[in-house]
């Protein structure tokens, strides 16, 4: 029985590694990315509200100048990540078509509000 | 306070969420509150110590270190629910059949119960990690020891009622499709968690996006709402999930399922055998 299971988990993580191999592969080919940044000072987003091109993917900066932890996270935009006090982090975005799409800080929510715009 | 509760509440709610569903999948093990409280102090110590090296982690690989280490652990709990969910597929009817004829708790034997033990410890790490940066956040700028201790407390306790009022709505079930009903719900938060680790690989730019944003159901159930979040943890409903999230989905999904036919049907004359020559 012991084999069996151990043959189970084999056959599983293979086929995942497989899945995540393939996957990898087709990431290969990339679009050109245009470059944004946003600054947390004092619990609030600077700009609050960014304008960045439609259909393009986005590599956005986000740098922290306060001394505390902050968490960029966007239902609209489908992403979270962390950004350690004094810390800068980078997150992926788009393609996007134009449109309003909100994000927040997650600790900070009262006063960390902000809209990436896509036009 | 309110703040603080309300922030703990959701991290906490997560997690306690992933821990009813494991505790209703180990009805009746023996030594199973072992097990899920090593996973969540596991979890605990976890937390605290990913929250320490945040920055570390974040600065790693060239900045893409967090979604790496989230994505890594997500597949990790994604696989010892797999594993767990085919060994049940082979040996739920047999769970059941002991429970109902001897009332009571069954040993683990060969269970992979330390799989699960790593679910829990990993639904923990993740949710609390970001409770312990928070809370950090919030001494620093001079929060109250009062204050953050009333607000650890009030998330902690509505997080685990609602928890618990799960594992006792899962309960309910009728024995005779209680371990087939939890191993279904196992494959579906396997398959949110793969989902959820796409996501992150998306972020990072590892994976392409293949669409990001295939449907938008933000307007019938928000991911921003209460009962948005609690089905992105239980079943990984996402309101704009990308291609590539979906395609994570529906391979993890058919592969348990796939394995919980494959290895849980044909071994079922066997036990019968082995039952009837016990019995």
């Amino acid at each position: 029985m012991r084999t069996i299971i151990i043959c189970d988990v084999i056959k599983s993580s293979t086929l995942a590694v497989l899945t995540f191999v393939a996957a990898l592969a087709a990431g290969g080919v990339r679009a050109a990315e245009v470059q944004a940044t946003l600054s947390i000072r004092d619990h609030k987003f600077e700009p609050a509200e960014l304008t960045v091109p439609a259909g393009a993917k986005i590599k956005l900066s986000i740098e922290n100048h306060d001394a505390t932890p902050e968490e960029f996270e966007s239902h609209e935009l489908n992403r979270e990540k962390i950004v350690v006090g004094n810390g800068t982090i980078t997150v992926f975005i788009g393609p996007l078509e134009a449109g309003r799409y909100p994000f927040f800080g997650d600790f900070h929510q009262e006063t960390a509000q902000g809209v990436l715009v896509a036009q | 306070m309110l703040g603080t509760g309300l922030l703990v509440f959701r991290e906490v709610l997560e997690a306690a969420l992933i821990v009813s569903i494991v505790c209703a999948a180990t009805r009746g093990v023996v030594g199973r509150g072992r097990w899920v409280g090593s996973g969540i102090g596991a979890g605990v110590l976890g937390a605290i110590l990913v929250a320490a090296f945040a920055n570390v982690i974040a600065a790693a690989i060239s900045g893409i270190g967090q979604e790496l280490f989230n994505a890594s652990i997500l597949l990790a709990a994604v696989l010892m629910i797999a594993w767990h969910a085919i060994w049940m597929a082979s040996h739920g009817k047999e769970l059941s059949a002991q429970m109902k004829s001897v009332g009571s708790a069954v040993q683990a034997g060969s269970r992979p119960l330390s799989a699960l033990l790593i679910v829990v410890a990993v639904a923990v790490l993740r949710e609390g990690s970001e409770v312990v940066l928070f809370l950090y956040g919030q001494a620093a700028s001079g929060a109250g020891a009062a204050a953050l201790a009333g607000g650890i407390a009030l998330g902690v306790i509505g997080g685990v009622a609602v928890g618990f009022a799960l594992y006792f709505g899962l309960l309910g079930i009728p024995l005779r499709y209680f371990f087939s009903a939890t191993n279904w719900l196992m494959l579906l938060l396997a398959a949110g968690l793969a989902s959820q680790a796409a996501g992150f690989l998306i972020q990072a730019d590892l994976l392409p996006a293949l669409g990001n944003r295939i449907w938008d159901t933000s307007a019938l159930l928000s991911n921003a709402s209460l009962m948005g979040k609690t089905m992105h943890t239980l079943i990984g409903y996402d309101a704009q999930p990308a291609g590539m999230q979906i395609l994570f989905y529906a391979v993890t999904a058919t592969a348990i399922a796939l394995g919980m036919k494959l290895w849980g049907n044909p071994a079922a004359p066997r036990r019968h055998a082995k039952a009837a020559a016990a019995n």
